[in-house]
């Protein structure tokens, strides 16, 4: 038996410890706002912060995230609206917006390092996550913005 | 031609949509209780007793906007308050008119008929008003939600009116009061879309979220070769997988694919993992059939020589032989452009459930009478029978245009008894896509002293999207339309052609489809001919669309052009593009130097002309895009905040088809698997600045999902020729630079 913190809750699994965190978090909790985009940690779609970091969860097996504590983008805002999300509405940011909960949750991981981050460290903290809709430069002026930097 | 607007109260239609007392409509014998019911003066609109007001979106949302773009219409001419609309995705259903979301008509093809709806349901309400306080009908005017007499100072919520609006007829087409441009409340201003914040907080709905209750996860090994047959397989290991409760196989398809199921095994499961773990351990052998001679080096050099070979004549002005055989200056240039995936960030994805001879399925598509239409087929029940639900698509670019998936789903749920959500993985959607064709292009000129073109040869070379219906079509067809016989030049000796080309994938549309090698061959070789020439891009590029005018093709020998009084070629807006694009980029003041230049491109598709300029800079190997101005003339603009947002994407769609993406086949199969073989741009490599200039334009609204990507590789090419002097002739540019 696993157990596991996800967004402040406790929980538990039993089931194939090999399986991702990415699909644990889908399928068994339905917390669908942690996308699947390629499997392989090349895209990002499925960011989530493991004790506080930012972590591919289809690269993350359940035996990993296990004693960890979770958070998803259904957790991020337990308090009211992350700067990052009022940024991100204010800005317009999605199109179809499906990659944009692991973009959120990279730039929350970005922040918390770089709080106020230069182009170059948005090239290096983002460029994990691929959005084909190309929101980028709605992306980088929405965490300039939550960042207070000159967007 | 707008469709009548008929009052359908008392008919039930979308009578689920409305709350729990409003279902009263959906009985046709329940008693009208009076005042407490919601009135449907159209498909598209309902407004409750309390003065909600319910906006049908019946087209798919997957990015553009249209799920808020189109309700923002109706609510305009009704003068709804914005604040009290909400917006219902409608199912499959041909009542809705075309639901297929593609070719960037959302807009265009159901502007007139939603101000219809709308200015209909106000009519109607401004009548009601007006009989209440027997007042002039034309003294009441809808205002933000309210009926309102201004003589009087009184004023009306809708939701009073609804009950008695509700038992008068439709106006007449002639009786509908409609609003002028200066009164537009919505249209024309930036209206934030409504799933913003579900968007934002992770609880927007696609495809791959849809749950029903009990359904199982399945993945299916589909044919790796389009064509084979599966001949074993062994599925003892698939089973002992944890989760795995059964393997099924679905029947092969036969061409011609349309929009089947592929078909082969199927491991059936308790949840995604499970299915994908179990599909990796099942052994099957296959005949590969035809296609596994499918090698896209030979294929590609095969498409070239069919270029260099006289072809099927689509369009003819003068004689083009004739002025190549007198001698004097020509130029000729041979242009490859790759197969493309569409790789949208989610998979294409859905559930569905067989019960009782019906299917209800929750899916990411385009196009859910397609869905309606492929699944009965697929299962043997008829196209009303299929309920399909429309949910957000995590982007679409024309692949979930083809409901294959969702027949898959139905078709297994058929088999195992219970909801079937069908698991693609990103393998799964690159080696299972309908692909944007690989093309050929030759294009030849003779040019005059000062190195305009006299006369002019194009010809394209391409797998055509007919093959879905008839595997043996070999032509364009249709999709020479789109940036290849609709050349603008007015260059008195043109020939226009088209060579075979036999598909062994499936080919489909991807956004913006054909123009995109086309206008890849007509703007490089331009750029082409004004290089050899000497001239300024601009100014050359201006000369050869010539003098403003309206393009009548089928006087300038394209037989069986067909002209829209609406939609008319005007070059005098393709032209006004350039300029626009010229002078916000700086064309005139920034001189190429340092690895660092403009070029630009222009180009009409959709009805909507854009033209590019992009700004590179060259370093070795590496290419950066600094900036990117895009003019853009689509006519009346709906949500000008989101029109951008479109024409920024395309930047960017557009950089990883100039600089990245290439899909292949080797012995039939698909090569790439992944982002990390078949890469698309990040933040670091997509343009850094986007500036788009939206031309003020009060013409019939034209699209805007696909247009921005055209001109956008020629742009980043012609850019890279004017920094480097190296002539990109062959997509993607990749490492042609080292």
């Amino acid at each position: 038996m696993i157990e596991l913190t996800v967004n402040g809750k406790p929980a538990r699994f039993d089931g194939d410890p090999d399986m991702p965190l990415l699909w644990y978090l889908r399928d068994e909790l339905a917390l669908t706002g942690t996308k699947y985009g390629c499997g392989l940690g090349l895209c990002g779609a499925c960011t989530v912060h493991v004790n506080g970091e930012a972590a591919r969860s289809c690269l993350t097996p359940m035996r990993v995230a296990a004693g960890k504590k979770i958070t998803t983008i259904e957790g991020l805002a337990a308090g009211g609206p992350h700067p990052l999300q009022k940024a991100w509405e204010a800005c317009n940011v999605p199109q179809c917006g499906y990659c944009q909960s692991g973009q959120i949750m990279q730039a929350a991981a970005l922040l918390k390092s770089k709080p106020h981050p230069s182009d170059a460290d948005i090239d290096d903290g983002m460029e994990g996550n691929i959005c084909r809709c190309g929101t980028y430069q709605r992306i980088r002026r929405a965490i300039k913005v939550a960042a207070g930097v000159e967007a | 031609m707008t469709p009548a607007i008929r009052n359908v109260s008392r008919r039930g239609f979308l009578g689920q949509m409305f709350s729990a007392g409003a279902l009263v409509l959906a009985a046709p014998l329940a008693p009208r209780a009076k005042g407490d019911q919601a009135w449907q003066p159209s498909v598209y609109l309902g407004i409750e007793p309390d003065g909600a007001i319910k906006i049908v979106a019946h087209r798919s949302e997957m990015g553009t906007g249209c799920r808020t773009g189109l309700p923002m219409i109706v609510a305009d001419e009704l003068e709804a308050d914005w604040s009290r609309v909400k917006v219902i995705q409608a199912p499959g259903d041909p009542k809705y008119g075309d639901q297929n979301t593609d070719g960037s008509c959302s807009v265009r093809n159901f502007y007139d008929t939603l101000r219809k709806a709308g200015a209909s349901a106000r009519t109607m309400l401004e009548n009601a008003a007006a009989a209440r306080w027997s007042v002039a009908e034309t003294e009441c005017h809808g205002r933000n939600g309210f009926v309102v007499h201004s003589r009087s100072d009184r004023k009306i919520a809708y939701g009073e009116l609804a009950a008695a609006a509700a038992t008068s007829k439709a106006p007449a087409d002639s009786a509908i009061r409609y609003k002028t441009p200066d009164q537009f409340r919505y249209i024309g201003k930036d209206i934030p879309i409504v799933d913003l914040k579900d968007m934002v907080t992770g609880k927007a709905v696609y495809g791959i979220d849809a749950r029903m209750p009990g359904m199982v996860y399945a993945a299916i090994e589909r044919p790796p070769v389009m064509g084979a047959a599966l001949k074993s397989c062994d599925d003892a290991a698939a089973r002992q997988v944890r989760g795995v409760q059964q393997v099924v196989t679905l029947d092969r398809a036969q061409p011609p694919y349309g929009f089947k199921a592929l078909g082969g095994p199927a491991v059936i499961a308790s949840n995604s993992w499970a299915a994908l773990e179990g599909r990796k351990k099942l052994k099957g052998e296959w005949d590969l059939g035809e296609h596994a001679s499918y090698d896209s080096p030979a294929y590609r050099q095969a498409m070239l020589d069919t270029a260099r070979q006289p072809g099927r004549v689509a369009r003819e002005l003068g004689n083009v032989d004739a002025e190549f055989a007198k001698g004097g200056t020509t130029h000729e240039a041979s242009y490859y452009t790759p197969m493309l995936a569409h790789a949208a960030m989610e998979p294409v994805a859905a559930v569905a459930e067989y019960k009782d001879g019906k299917v209800v399925t929750w899916a990411a598509t385009q196009n859910p009478q397609g869905v309606q239409d492929t699944v009965a087929r697929a299962v043997g029940i008829k196209r009303e029978d299929v309920l399909c639900h429309v949910t957000l698509l995590g982007g679409g670019f024309g692949r979930k245009s083809k409901p294959d998936y969702v027949a898959e789903a139905a078709l297994l749920s058929k088999q195992v008894g219970k909801p079937v959500k069908i698991v693609w993985s990103r393998e799964d959607d690159m080696h299972f896509d309908y692909f944007h064709s690989p093309a050929a292009l030759y294009m030849k000129a003779a040019v005059d002293e000062k190195g305009h073109p006299t006369a002019w040869l194009q010809r394209s070379v391409f797998p055509p999207i007919a093959m879905q219906m008839n595997p043996n079509e070999q032509y364009g067809g249709f999709q020479l339309s789109m940036g290849w016989t609709d050349l603008p030049y007015p260059i008195p000796h043109l020939r226009v052609e088209n060579g075979p080309a036999l598909a062994h994938v499936r080919i489909g549309w991807l956004r913006s489809v054909s123009n995109i090698y086309h206008a890849f061959g007509v703007q490089t070789f331009t750029d082409e001919l004004a290089a050899q020439a000497g001239h300024d891009r601009v100014e050359f590029l201006l000369k050869l669309i010539g003098e403003p005018r309206v393009i009548d093709f089928s006087k300038e020998g394209w037989k069986g052009a067909r002209s829209d009084p609406k939609y008319p070629f005007d070059t005098a807006r393709l032209r006004h593009v350039i300029e626009v694009a010229a002078q916000q980029s700086g064309w005139a003041g920034k001189k190429a130097g340092a690895g660092r230049a403009l070029g630009i491109a222009a180009h009409r598709s959709f009805l909507t002309y854009v033209a590019a300029v992009a700004e590179v800079e060259v370093h070795g190997r590496e290419i950066r895009i600094p900036r990117v101005d895009i003019a853009v003339d689509a006519g009346r603009i709906v949500n000008p905040d989101r029109v951008k947002a479109q024409f920024e994407g395309a930047a960017v769609f557009g950089t990883s088809v100039a600089l990245m993406g290439e899909i292949t086949s080797a012995g039939g199969r698909i090569q790439q698997s992944n982002f990390d073989g078949y890469p698309v741009a990040r933040i670091n490599e997509a343009p850094r600045e986007t500036h788009v200039h939206l031309v003020a334009s009060d013409a019939a609204p034209a699209g805007v999902g696909e247009p921005g990507v055209p001109p956008m590789a020629p742009a980043i090419c012609n850019a890279i020729f004017a920094a480097t002097g190296k002539r990109i002739r062959e997509l993607p540019v990749k490492d042609q630079l080292s």
